[in-house]
């Protein structure tokens, strides 16, 4: 039986690390709300722009003339992988099921005997491939010194993302990041940005029914080669505040889960604590009495 | 009263204004245009300038860049990558605003040599940058510099 003074730095220990995880789910349910909103401030302008893109990609995609980003390379020989993960751990599985995610798609990928290049967003999604998947790296961001997310953040990744493009690095680009679905469920998520794949009438009612004709101004193809970059801006704008969302999320049901336990294990340890010390006093009486009885 | 419109202003950030209103400026990259109840349904995109709003509660002007318009019988929206109040506009954004289209337009000039295009666009943008400045400097009464 392990002695009193161990137990009692034992429970100590467990206590202090209560109180850790205990901090770490509050501080991470004031930034969930925080990203939270963050995400849904977003989302008017992502489903406008997704729903007017649909509608441009449907009326000038099958011409020829349509721009790369839409229409793409004519080939998809090699594919960028663009794994944007969180910058810190202690948030369950997170970083582990995208990074799984892109696992699996990059192992397809290659057994189809195509080229596969990966961009990493946030250090634990570069920490989890690397080892496996070093090789291909092509390069990585950094957000660690970024506190809220800011358009021009995605922008900046945007346009190293169509520079690549354009400099006929790849052919296919897909963002593998975490969608928020509610605190405790957060869904990896693989999504094709280039060529954009725009859905028509995903989930907006109204503009369907207009059926408008609309004036363009410039024309069509101009506005769509104008609108398609920030388009790639705006996928990983919402990638990024979804991914920073459900990091939170994660986090804080990790952190919830591990106080549980914590609080679990002292109960368990302080019974124990609780019945050394009583097998002590006990074992004293004994002697003493037993002594006494020697008399 | 005259007819109202429902006017939107969203940024990937936030929603900046959602009401009816009577006519909206919008500074289209074909030049401006003044939107009004009834106006054929358009799509334009927008280059840097002043969005000029007229509500039946007042008027309220936003510096707005890159994004577009979309013109419909349910109204107006303005998708704007950057939109600023401009009673929130400060120096430190406008030079902000104006330092990264200079980038733009330096990197547009050496990436594309031989092609005038995308070194014309990006002086262009640069110059509209520039002229919001004055815009709103005289607008705003703020005081000139120098």
């Amino acid at each position: 039986m392990a002695n009193l003074k161990d137990l009692k730095n034992r429970i100590a220990s467990v206590k202090n690390t209560r109180k850790i995880t205990k901090a770490m789910q509050m501080v991470a349910a004031a930034k969930l709300r925080r990203a939270q909103e963050a995400a849904e401030q977003s989302r008017p302008y992502t489903e406008r722009f997704n729903a007017v893109m649909a509608q441009l990609a449907a009326s000038v995609g099958g011409s020829d003339s349509a721009p790369r980003l839409l229409s793409g390379t004519g080939s998809d020989q090699t594919h960028l992988l663009v794994v944007i993960t969180a910058e810190r751990g202690l948030c369950g599985g997170f970083n582990a099921n995208i990074a799984k995610l892109a696992r699996t798609h990059a192992q397809r990928l290659k057994a189809e005997g195509k080229t596969v290049k990966i961009l990493t967003i946030g250090k634990k999604g570069r920490d989890a491939l690397k080892r496996e998947y070093g090789d291909l790296f092509v390069g990585h961001v950094d957000l660690t010194e970024i506190k809220r997310i800011a358009y021009s953040d995605a922008q900046g990744i945007a346009r190293d993302i169509i520079g690549r493009f354009d400099a006929g690095e790849f052919d296919v680009a897909t963002l593998f990041y975490s969608k928020f679905v509610n605190v405790v469920t957060q869904e990896p998520t693989a999504h094709q940005i280039i060529p954009a794949a725009y859905e028509a009438g995903e989930g907006d009612d109204a503009k369907a029914d207009t059926g408008a004709v609309y004036d363009y101004e410039p024309s069509e193809e101009a506005i769509l080669a104008d609108l398609l970059p920030r388009g790639v801006a705006t996928q990983i704008f919402s990638a990024l505040l979804e991914n920073g969302a459900s990091e939170q999320g994660a986090r804080m049901s990790a952190m919830d889960n591990a106080t549980r336990n914590a609080g679990e294990m002292i109960d368990k340890l302080t019974i124990e604590y609780n019945r050394s010390r009583q097998a002590v006093i006990t074992n004293e009486l004994i002697e003493i009495i037993s002594g006494a009885e020697a008399l | 009263m005259a007819d109202t419109m429902q006017f939107d202003l969203v940024s990937p950030e936030r929603r900046l204004a959602s009401h009816k209103v009577v006519s909206v400026k919008i500074p289209g990259a074909e030049g401006d245009m003044t939107v009004m109840e009834g106006h054929t349904p358009t799509i334009t995109t927008l280059r840097p300038g002043v969005l000029k709003v007229d509500g039946p509660d007042g008027t309220a002007e936003y510096v707005v860049s890159g994004g577009f318009a979309e013109i419909n019988a349910s109204g107006v929206s303005v998708l704007a990558e950057k939109a600023i109040p401009v009673g929130e506009m400060t120096r430190e954004d406008l030079d902000q605003m104006i330092e990264d289209a200079r980038t733009a337009h330096e990197t547009a000039r050496e990436t594309f040599k031989n092609e005038p295009g995308p070194v014309d666009d990006a002086a262009k943008v640069l110059a509209d940058m520039v002229a919001v400045g004055d815009h709103i400097r005289l607008s705003s009464g703020a005081p000139l510099p120098g």
